[in-house]
């Protein structure tokens, strides 16, 4: 699967299924301060990511004070 | 495509987010309708506020800003926008760009400053002037400027997008210090007095992730990119640190915060009026202040004194010092 991940914009690709939470420890990124969005929506940490599913990492971490 | 499997709380329908800290999942409605909730609790629990204020809304541009100004126009409030132009490049032009469509797409009216054209400086310039790191700088003119235009339009409550992250971070670093003059200034609400509006902060009981995925669920169109200046800040390290004990005690984070404004703001409060009790005018703007020049002016006075200095080479330094 496609998977765009940001700061800075990137795009790689991931081969079989896993779901979210296994993506993001896979890539080493927190739960809680990333959201996953699948084909457009956003989707929960048990979703199922598909081979032909086009997934975004959202992190949503600012650090202005 | 493949379903997932958890469902929401409230009506079963598929979930579209997952939330640890409330042990829950829910649909998109479900969660905008807890996100209200949580916005509506703030405001009446600190009395923030009410529904024939004049309100203005400090945006960035962020998902943070966006988010409130929507949540307060869809619980019924009257409120404008009020976008800074920073002068950060690329990303200041790109975050003015979101800031505008959001209003003009909702018919709301943003008024707009730019710290080049009318303060003659920008904030890689102020941060390379002062010798400050540039949130600092950055911090103090965006202060400065949220009050004057608040106090200056009339309008009687100034709005800004600081989150249960962000307080919380705060909340770590002056804790960490036990610094308690900072503490006792920790509030949600900071009262009109002395030359300064009401402020409020109308988020506090929402994560950053909770107003991401506001944003995301209502199509609101955010400037995703993180501040280039902020990269390594402390607030970013404080926020990773409670992140990872989230996820070990779900809850830990807002437990934190909230119990600190329960138990333990109420036992400094006396302290924060003493501070505020003490100011004078700045000289030259008449904002209030502690010395003869308000942190503003002396910002400006300096930055606008010096070369203007592209954000590229503030960001090349900073990354060397790293």
């Amino acid at each position: 699967m496609k998977v765009l991940l940001r700061n800075p914009r990137r795009e790689i690709e991931v081969v079989g299924r896993r779901n979210v939470n296994s993506l993001l420890a896979e890539l080493q990124l927190s739960r809680e301060s990333h959201l996953v969005i699948r084909n457009g929506t956003l989707v929960p940490g048990d979703a199922d990511l598909a081979a032909d599913d086009e997934v975004e990492i959202r992190p949503v971490i600012s650090g202005g004070a | 495509m493949v379903a997932s499997g958890s469902k929401c709380r409230t009506c079963k329908a598929p979930a579209i987010i997952d939330l640890p800290r409330h042990n829950a999942n829910f649909c998109a409605e479900h969660f905008l309708e807890l996100c209200r909730r949580q916005v509506v609790k703030a405001i009446e629990k600190f009395d923030m506020l009410s529904i024939d204020d004049r309100v203005l809304v400090a945006v960035s541009g962020g998902k943070d800003s966006l988010a409130v100004w929507d949540l307060l126009i869809d619980l019924g409030y009257a409120a404008d926008g009020l976008y800074i132009g920073l002068g950060i490049g690329e990303y200041s032009d790109v975050s003015a760009e979101h800031a505008r469509a959001f209003a003009v797409e909702r018919g709301l009216h943003l008024i707009e400053i730019s710290l080049r054209d009318e303060y003659g400086y920008d904030i890689p310039t102020a941060a390379k002037a002062t010798r400050r790191v540039p949130c600092s700088a950055c911090g103090i003119s965006k202060r400065h400027l949220f009050d004057k235009a608040a106090l200056d339009g009339g309008y009687t409550v100034l709005v800004t997008g600081h989150n249960l992250d962000d307080e919380a971070a705060v909340l770590f670093g002056n804790t960490l210090r036990w610094d308690v003059e900072y503490l006792s200034r920790q509030l949600p609400v900071l009262p009109a007095r002395n030359g300064f509006p009401k402020k409020v902060k109308p988020l506090i009981r929402l994560t950053e992730r909770e107003m991401a995925a506001w944003c995301i669920v209502r199509g609101i169109d955010y400037l995703v990119d993180e501040c280039p200046m902020a990269v390594g800040n402390k607030h970013l390290a404080y926020k990773a640190a409670l992140n990872a004990i989230d996820i070990e005690s779900p809850g830990s984070k807002a437990a934190f915060y909230l119990n600190f404004l329960d138990n333990m703001a109420p036992l400094l409060a006396g302290r924060s009026l003493a501070a505020t009790d003490e100011l004078g005018s700045c000289t030259s703007c008449g904002a209030p202040t502690t010395s003869d020049l308000c942190a503003f002016c002396r910002t400006a006075a300096k930055a606008g004194a010096h070369e203007p200095v592209p954000v590229e080479l503030v960001l090349s330094k900073g990354r060397r010092r790293r």
